[in-house]
């Protein structure tokens, strides 16, 4: 089944008096449980897709299916309920909320989503552990290195337990093995949990985790590739209940 | 605690030195307003026993129509049996009767129109400060032929204590009313209406002389406070019952222009206060809209996590009530300990002693430490600081996430 359908979309931006293409007739269909990539140079048009397929942004014209559902014609509050219960985001400047320590970023989101502060609390302490972060609960984002901090944007992004997570540039601001353990994650929880991933990007090591390369350039797909992923290919569950706090970031 | 509340007290923080300032101005406003306030009202309340205690009381018991009309006939009978009456139902100590007619006052070179009041001469000390604001000579002792008169009366007639003046008037049943009295103390009441017409001769004698039999016009009350006289009045209605002619009529139906008066200088005195309300509303605005434009990335990540930008607005009024909740519980407490001091100490400023001491009046305001005097002024801050917080709210509702994310 289709997790998520775009067909024809179109996305321009007015830039001063130039008229900017960001999507121009993009058409894909990615099934639950895929690990897509997008890559492509700077302005490809990888983030627009990525943005219009998280809600962020509506196309000009064309169709996004969610689940089954349209969604570019949904109104705002209903988008943004959408992105509060169906999708996670993973951003590259890891965008935690500063004042909030690691475990607080992720319950916030559940408590937006109305949750009981029990299972808040229990479902926190999970995803924390799950992503490497235990016993790191209690410190804030400054506390904490880049790649630490870019698994609590994980955690927060897979504890509302989202049909889909959208990351752009996840890795853009990681060292190298930071960037290796992210993607090892990203990989475990496609795996056990079966979320599809779809990850923007220019960062071949990213690239070399994904089941599906799709190419972009000038807001076209140019090409679009299953490929046997080479990352880390014996990896199955390697951050699950792993304590992460060394020297990463 | 719930992490919405935390988010909000934390995000107070992470600009302290900002927060401080603006809760410190808040602080100094409210403090501010409580000592104006409570001075205000200590000066009012002043005013008010100024203005009462000096002729007319807290309540009178008159003759219906005595009021607007001041005619001689509307009197009430056993007038002084009336005021032990009043005094036995109220319980209070402060009960005088009165009787009131005017005439003609000549001296040997002048002749001038007078309210020729009759006055029980122990108890009119207990209702009225006229008593004790004798400039020269004495009160009235009770005796036949005395008249204490006011300042400027006493100047345009040319007299002075133990000159005669010539009293001529008509009488209750319509005779002529004619008597001579020894000037035996002159009162400066410092109010130039009261001091050009006073003229207090002893009740006794001025039914006899105004054929008034034991009739009098007023039974006037003074009681230890404003508060109690609501009560009074109710309880004094119950005269009624047996002498319906009679009306009780309070302090603001006695000078209806002295409510006035305060509400007009209370009304000049909140546009000062608003004046100073809304520079501290600015102060908040300012601190709120800066530290919504500097989160503006934060609040983008946050839209895009799906997070409603009501729930946002939510979150920067709950940052803003904290703020106005820290300058209103701090401006309140350290604003009540300076009023509770000032109430036990006392408050003057320079001329002030001097003045009082003229109408008989303390030296020092005591400003009263009440409920509304506390919290009139720091709750309006508070509702302000609010409001200026609605602007920088409403701009996340017009914030794109993805706009909003790239904000620098």
């Amino acid at each position: 089944m289709s997790a998520i359908v775009c067909q024809d979309l179109c996305k321009t931006f007015e830039q001063g008096e130039q008229r900017i293409i960001g999507l121009d007739r993009v058409s894909l269909s990615i099934e639950a449980g895929e690990l897509l990539c997008l890559s492509g140079p700077s302005g490809s048009g990888k983030t627009t897709l990525l943005n219009a397929m998280g809600g962020l942004d509506t196309p000009d014209s064309g169709s996004i299916t969610l689940g089954g559902r349209r969604i570019d014609q949904l109104s705002r509050g209903a988008l943004a309920d959408l992105r509060l219960r169906e999708i996670g985001f993973v951003f590259q400047a890891y965008n935690l909320i500063p004042v909030l320590s690691a475990r607080e970023n992720v319950e916030f989101v559940m408590q937006v989503q109305g949750l009981a502060p029990a299972l808040r609390r229990e479902r926190a302490a999970g995803v924390l552990t799950e992503v490497g972060l235990a016993g790191l609960e209690e410190r804030r984002p400054a506390e904490m290195s880049g790649g630490q901090q870019q698994r609590v944007a994980v955690a927060r992004a897979i504890a509302s337990e989202p049909q889909l997570v959208l990351a752009d540039e996840p890795t853009a601001n990681l060292d190298s093995q930071s960037a290796t353990q992210l993607m090892d994650l990203f990989q475990a929880l496609n795996r056990n949990r079966n979320v599809t991933f779809v990850l923007a990007t220019h960062d071949p090591r990213v690239m070399a985790y994904a089941r599906r390369l799709v190419r972009m350039e000038d807001g076209r797909v140019i090409d679009d590739v299953a490929q046997q992923p080479s990352g880390r290919p014996s990896v199955g569950r390697p951050s699950v209940g792993r304590p992460s706090v060394g020297s990463e970031g | 605690m719930n992490i919405t509340w935390r988010l909000a007290w934390r995000n107070l923080w992470r600009h302290w030195r900002r927060t401080w300032l603006t809760v410190g101005a808040m602080v100094f406003c409210n403090m501010l307003l409580i000592f104006l306030i409570s001075v205000q009202l200590g000066s009012y309340q002043m005013m008010i026993d100024n203005s009462l205690g000096a002729f007319t009381g807290h309540l009178q018991l008159q003759h219906e129509g005595f009021d607007e009309e001041q005619r001689i006939r509307q009197s009430m009978p056993a007038v002084a049996e009336r005021a032990r009456q009043v005094q036995e139902l109220l319980g209070a100590e402060a009960v005088a009767a009165r009787g009131i007619a005017y005439a003609l006052a000549s001296s040997e070179e002048r002749s001038f129109g007078i309210q020729v009041t009759g006055v029980e001469p122990e108890r009119e000390p207990r209702v009225s400060t006229l008593p004790g604001l004798l400039r020269e000579g004495r009160y009235l002792s009770g005796a036949d032929g005395e008249i204490v008169v006011g300042a400027l009366l006493a100047r345009n007639l040319r007299v002075a204590p133990g000159d005669e003046i010539t009293i001529l008037g008509s009488g209750r049943d319509g005779s002529f009313a004619a008597a001579i009295a020894t000037v035996v103390g002159i009162v400066d009441s410092g109010i130039p209406d009261l001091d050009r017409a006073l003229a207090q001769v002893s009740l006794p004698w001025f039914q006899t002389v105004f054929s008034m039999g034991d009739h009098g016009h007023s039974v006037v009350v003074r009681l230890p406070n404003l508060e109690q006289v609501p009560l009074a009045v109710t309880t004094l209605q119950a005269l009624r019952a047996e002498h319906p002619e009679l009306v009780v009529l309070d302090w603001d139906q006695l000078q209806p222009g002295l409510r006035q008066a305060i509400r007009s200088d209370m009304a000049s005195a909140w546009v000062m206060y608003g004046v100073l309300i809304l520079l501290v509303a600015f102060s908040v605005l300012n601190t709120q809209l800066m530290s919504v434009l500097e989160r503006t990335r934060e609040f983008g990540v946050m839209l895009a996590l799906g997070v409603s930008p009501g729930r946002l607005a939510r979150l920067v009024g709950l940052e803003t009530a904290l703020l106005a909740a820290l300058g209103l519980g701090l401006g309140v407490l350290l604003g009540a300990l300076l009023a509770l001091y000032l109430q036990q100490a006392g408050f003057t400023f320079p001329g002030m002693e001097e003045m009082n001491a003229r109408f008989n009046l303390p030296e020092r305001i005591y400003p009263p430490v009440t409920l509304a005097s506390l919290l009139w002024g720091p709750l309006t801050v508070f509702l302000g600081a609010l409001l200026a917080a609605v602007y920088p709210a409403l701009r996340l509702f017009g914030l794109q996430p993805v706009a909003a994310m790239r904000a620098t």
